[in-house]
C-alpha cells in the first residue's frame, strides 16, 4: 500500500480503440441482413408492410442470430424485491419480459432474448430482391420519357460545393500559379510566401470546381398493368392476397426501372380502369369474363404503351371461376398480351383447400405456349413469396419443370 | 461537460482512501485507473473490460444492444467498471462529477480486496496474467482468421458453438481436478470391499466390478474440455479456439458466483470509507444521494446492490444470538464484528452466502416474493411471511450464480459403441427449454461430429433429445 494509483487522463481515443468494436458489429449487420432474407416469406406474409409509405421503419423479428445454451424453460419461478406491500395474486409483469424493466435478471430467460431490429420499408424490398432478376430486362430500351434524375458534366468553375471541388486541377492551378510568380520569389513583399519557408500554400483561386447541370437523359420505362378479378366470388382474403402480390411486383420492377407507371384493371364480365383505391376496395358482383380483363388491357397498351417503346409487365390475379363460353377468348387474348409483353402472368388466388372442387383457369392456360408466361398458384400468405419467387426467379426453367411436371408433356 | 476535478485531485483523494482502505484493513492488488468516455466504456462493457479481446459478431450485437439502451435512456452507463487482474484495472467515466469518482474509486477498492481474497477467485484465476491471457487469445483467434486455409468463416462456426457450451462447465473449480488414471484409481477403489468386522451377520454384498473402460471414468461437467481431449478429429486450431473459450468462461466464473457478494462487498465500503473521509458538505450530501440510487431496491427484480449490501450489514451487526430455528437454517452465528465479514469473504459465495445469512428478517424487510408464470402474466405467488419464506430463499438460492445454468453431464463418449456423446441433464423440477436445448445441441452436434444424446425430464416424462445428421429428434427414454 506504499504508492497510491495510477490514473491515466484520458486522452482522446486512438482510432483503434475508439472503433475496437467495429468489424464485430458489422458481421452482426450481416447476420441480421442474412437472417431477415431467410425470414423473407413470414415477413411478407405480415399484413403490416403492405401498401405502407416506403420510409416507414418495420420491425422485423430476427431469428437465426440467437446465442443459445442450456437455459431452463417456462416451468421456473423466480425471486424480486418487492415495494414493501407486495399481496399474493398480484400481477407484477408480463410473462414476456415486458415492463421489466431493470435488467439485472434478464438474460438468463431464453423469451427474453427477442430481437427485433428496425429497417426502412425500402432497405426491407432492397434485402427481399437481392437474388431476384428480372426476366428480359429492358428488351425494349428505346427512349420515351426523359427520366430527370442524372446530371451531366459542364466545365470547370471557381465557384462550387466542396464534393464537387477537382483536387487534381486544383493541385496543377497551384503549380501554374507557384511557376508564373517564381520569377519574384526573393521579392519580401510577396503575400503567398509571408514566412520565408519556400511553402506556397493553396490560394482561393486555385480551387477549382467541376460544374455539373441537369441533364434529361431519356430512359427505358416500365408500365406494370395490374388486372384483378372483382366479381362477386372474390372475396375480402383473396383480394388481400392478389394486392400483397400486387406490391412486391410494383416494387421489385420499381427498383429496376427509373420511372413505372401503374394501371389498373378491374374486371367482372366488362372491365374498366380504375384507380388505385377503387382497384383494392371496391367491390363488385356478378359473374366473370376473364377475356374482358385482357382486352381492356390490351386495349390500353394499344392506346398509351406501345411495346416498341415500352417494357410491359402485366399480371392477372383471379380466382379461376370464369364462365365456361369466356374460355376461348380468355386464351385468344393471354397470348395476345403474352406476344406484347415483356412478362406476363396468371396468379390464381384460392384459400386452402377450395382448388379441389372449384374451377380453374391453370389447365387451360396450361396449354398457352409463351416463354414469358408464368402461372402461379397462391393458397395462403405464405405462398405469396414463394409464388413471386418463381415467377421472376432467376432459375425460372428450373422451376417451371419442378412445379409442373405434366406441363412439359403437354408441350 | 467540462470535469469539475483534475487528476491531481484524484490522485489527493485516492491518497486518502488509501489510508482508510489500510485503516480498515482491506488488501487489494495495485490499482491503476483510466479515465474514459462514453464511447471507451461502451467499448469495455462489451468486451468485459479487456483493453484487448477476440473478435465475433457476438461482441457487436452487445455493442449495439448496450448503445441503443444507452442513447434511449434506458439505461445508463455504469459509473465504474473493474477487472479482476493484477494490478486491478479500473475504468472511470470523465464526464462524471468529482463526488462520483471519489465514491467510485473508494467502490474499486472494494471489489480490489474481493478479487484478491475470494477463494473463488484466488484458487482459480490467474491475476497476474489475466491481460495477456486475453491478449494472447485475441492474437491467436486472430491468426486463424487471417489464415488463408482456415478463415473468418471456419472460425466463426467454431466460436458460436464453443459460445454455446462455455457455461457448461466444472462449477467449484477449487477442488483438485484427477487425473482420468487417478480418477480410475478412486473408481476401483470405491468398488472394492470394505473391510467390515461383522461380516458374520451382514450379507456380503456382491462385488460389482466398476467399469474402467468407460469415458469418462465418471461424468464430467467440463463439456468444452471434454471434447477438446476426446474428439481425435478436430484440427489443432479447432482444439485450440474450444481452450480459448473454456479457459475465459472459467476466467468469468467466479465473478457469477459471486455477483450479489461482491457488489454488496464493494457498496459496504465504499459506504463506510466515504463516511471517514470528512467529506465537505456538498460532496456529502451529493454522496448520500447517488449511494442511494446504486443501492436502492428494484421493485419487481432483484438489486445485487441492494441484497448483498442489507445480508452484510446483517452479518456485521449480529450481536444477540439469533432464534434456534434459524441458526438451523443458518449455522452457528459469528462474531458480529468484521472479522466475521472478512471470513465470510473469503469462504463464501454467493448460495453459501445467502444460504448462511439471509434470514426471515432480511427477506421480510426487502419484501421478497415468488413470483410465477401465469398465461402471459407474472403472479405473485409467495411473500416473505411466517410459513413461505424458506420456500422463497430455496428458490433464490437456485437461480444465483450458476443457478440458472441447468446442470448437464457427459456420462459416455461411446454410447451404445457408436461414439455417441450421451449428456445427463441433472433435473431438478425444473425443464429444459426445448428450443433452446435443440439449437445448442445442433452446436454440440458440430463440435463432437457424430450423433449426441441428452436425456432430461420433459412435463415430468424422462425424454432423450437426440441430435444427428438427419437432425433434431425427442424421444421417451424406454
Amino acid at each position: 500500500m506504499a504508492t497510491g494509483a495510477i490514473f491515466r487522463p484520458f486522452r482522446h481515443s486512438e482510432a483503434e480503440r475508439s472503433d475496437r468494436s467495429a468489424g464485430d458489429r458489422l458481421r452482426h449487420r450481416q447476420k441480421i441482413r442474412e437472417s431477415i432474407r431467410d425470414n423473407i416469406a413470414d415477413i411478407i406474409a405480415e399484413e403490416s408492410i403492405i401498401g405502407q409509405r416506403k420510409d416507414r421503419v418495420v420491425k422485423v423479428p430476427i431469428r437465426g442470430i440467437k446465442e443459445y445454451r442450456f437455459v431452463y424453460g417456462e416451468n421456473e419461478s423466480a425471486v424480486a424485491e418487492g415495494d414493501g406491500d407486495v399481496q399474493e395474486g398480484q400481477v407484477v409483469g408480463q410473462a414476456d419480459g415486458e415492463g421489466q424493466g431493470d435488467g439485472d435478471k434478464a438474460g438468463d430467460k431464453a423469451g427474453q432474448d427477442i430481437y427485433e431490429t428496425d429497417v426502412t420499408l425500402e432497405e426491407l424490398i432492397e434485402i427481399m430482391f437481392e437474388d431476384l432478376e428480372l426476366p428480359d430486362l429492358e428488351r425494349r430500351a428505346l427512349k420515351q420519357i426523359p427520366a430527370e434524375r442524372t446530371t451531366k458534366r459542364k466545365g470547370y468553375r471557381q465557384v462550387g460545393i466542396r464534393v464537387r471541388l477537382d483536387k487534381r486541377r486544383t493541385a496543377r492551378q497551384r503549380v501554374k500559379r507557384v511557376l508564373a510568380t517564381r520569377g519574384r520569389m526573393d521579392d519580401p513583399d510577396l503575400p503567398t510566401n509571408t514566412e520565408g519557408t519556400g511553402r506556397y500554400p493553396f490560394h482561393t483561386d486555385d480551387l477549382t470546381y467541376r460544374h455539373v447541370i441537369p441533364d434529361l437523359r431519356n430512359e427505358s420505362n416500365a408500365v406494370v398493368i395490374c388486372i384483378m378479378d372483382t366479381s362477386g366470388s372474390m372475396d375480402t382474403m383473396k383480394k388481400y392476397l392478389a394486392r400483397s402480390y400486387f406490391f412486391l411486383l410494383f416494387n421489385f420492377i420499381a427498383t429496376k426501372y427509373l420511372s413505372v407507371e401503374l394501371v389498373f384493371v378491374a374486371h367482372h364480365t366488362e372491365a374498366r380502369e380504375v384507380t388505385e383505391d377503387e382497384f383494392f376496395h371496391k367491390a363488385e358482383s356478378g359473374g366473370t369474363f376473364i377475356s374482358s380483363g385482357y382486352q381492356k388491357a390490351l386495349d390500353i397498351i394499344d392506346e398509351r404503351y406501345h411495346p416498341s417503346l415500352w417494357n410491359i409487365y402485366a399480371f392477372h390475379c383471379s380466382d379461376g371461376d370464369n364462365f365456361d363460353s369466356d374460355n376461348s377468348a380468355a386464351m385468344r387474348c393471354a397470348k395476345q398480351l403474352a406476344d406484347v409483353s415483356n412478362l406476363f402472368g396468371y396468379g390464381e388466388i384460392k384459400p386452402l383447400g377450395s382448388r379441389y372442387y372449384e374451377s380453374s383457369m391453370l389447365s387451360l392456360f396450361r396449354r398457352l405456349d409463351a416463354d414469358n408466361f408464368q402461372t402461379v398458384v397462391i393458397e395462403k400468405k405464405e405462398d405469396i413469396w414463394p409464388a413471386f419467387r418463381s415467377f421472376l426467379s432467376k432459375d425460372r426453367a428450373g422451376l417451371i419443370t419442378e412445379k409442373a411436371p405434366e406441363e412439359a408433356a403437354e408441350v | 461537460m467540462v470535469p469539475n476535478y483534475s487528476i491531481d485531485d484524484l490522485e489527493g483523494w485516492d491518497e486518502r482512501i488509501r489510508e482508510k482502505v489500510e485503516e480498515f484493513g482491506l488488501d487489494p492488488y495495485p490499482q491503476e485507473f483510466e479515465i474514459c468516455d462514453h464511447n471507451d466504456m461502451l467499448g469495455y462493457m462489451t468486451y468485459s473490460g479487456m483493453p484487448s479481446h477476440y473478435p465475433h459478431w457476438s461482441y457487436g450485437k452487445s455493442f449495439e444492444k448496450t448503445k441503443t439502451m444507452y442513447d434511449h435512456g434506458v439505461s445508463g452507463l455504469p459509473y465504474e467498471m473493474v477487472i479482476n487482474s493484477n494490478p486491478s484495472l479500473g475504468y472511470l467515466m470523465r464526464d462524471n462529477t468529482l463526488c462520483l469518482q471519489i465514491l467510485t474509486i473508494a467502490h474499486v477498492y472494494g471489489h480490489n480486496d474481493f478479487f484478491k481474497n475470494n477463494f473463488n477467485f484466488t484458487a482459480v484465476t490467474r491475476a497476474d496474467s489475466t491481460l495477456s491471457m486475453f491478449k494472447a487469445h485475441a492474437q491467436r483467434v486472430r491468426s486463424y482468421v487471417e489464415d488463408p486455409s482456415i478463415g473468418p468463416d471456419a472460425v466463426e462456426r467454431i466460436l458460436d458453438a464453443a459460445h454455446s457450451l462455455s457455461m457448461q462447465l466444472r462449477r467449484n473449480r477449487a477442488v483438485k481436478r484427477l487425473s482420468e488414471a487417478e480418477e480410475k484409481q478412486r473408481l476401483w477403489e470405491d468398488a472394492q470391499p470394505q473391510p467390515d468386522p461383522y461380516r458374520r451377520i451382514h450379507r456380503t454384498p456382491d462385488y460389482e466390478a466398476p467399469d474402467l473402460r468407460k469415458t469418462p471414468a465418471s461424468p464430467e461437467e467440463d463439456v468444452l474440455a471434454f471434447i477438446r481431449d476426446y474428439n481425435p478429429y478436430l484440427t489443432e486450431w479447432e482444439r485450440d479456439l474450444l481452450t480459448i473459450v473454456h479457459e475465459e468462461a472459467c476466467y468469468f466464473l467466479p465473478q457469477i458466483e459471486t455477483k450479489i457478494m461482491n457488489e454488496g462487498w464493494a457498496s459496504y465500503w465504499h459506504r463506510e470509507i466515504m463516511n471517514s473521509l470528512d467529506l465537505p458538505q456538498e460532496l456529502h450530501l451529493e454522496f448520500l444521494v447517488r449511494h442511494n440510487q446504486v443501492v436502492r431496491p428494484h421493485p419487481g427484480s432483484l438489486n445485487p446492490y441492494h441484497l448483498g449490501l442489507r445480508v452484510w450489514d446483517e452479518i456485521e451487526g449480529r450481536e444477540a444470538p439469533s432464534p434456534p430455528e434459524e441458526r438451523e437454517d443458518a449455522g452457528p452465528p459469528p462474531a458480529g464484528d468484521r472479522s466475521a465479514m472478512f471470513a465470510v469473504r473469503e469462504v463464501d459465495r454467493d448460495v453459501s452466502f445467502l444460504r448462511r445469512f439471509l434470514n426471515e428478517k432480511v427477506m421480510t424487510d426487502l419484501d421478497l416474493f415468488e413470483y410465477e408464470k401465469q398465461d402471459d402474466k407474472l403472479v405473485v405467488s409467495k411473500v416473505s411471511n411466517e410459513d413461505h419464506w424458506r420456500e422463497i430463499k430455496a428458490t433464490l438460492l437456485r437461480g444465483v450464480g450458476m443457478g440458472s445454468t441447468p446442470i448437464i453431464r457427459i456420462t459416455d463418449a461411446d454410447f451404445g459403441d457408436q461414439r455417441t456423446l450421451y449428456l445427463v441433464h441433472e433435473h431438478e423440477g425444473r425443464d429444459l427449454e426445448l428450443g433452446y436445448a435443440e439449437k445448442t445441441l445442433m452446436h454440440l452436434h458440430e463440435l463432437w461430429g457424430r450423433e449426441t444424446a441428452l436425456e432430461t425430464y420433459v412435463n415430468e416424462k424422462r425424454t432423450i433429445l437426440k441430435y444427428d445428421d438427419d437432425g433434431f429428434k425427442a424421444e421417451a427414454a424406454s
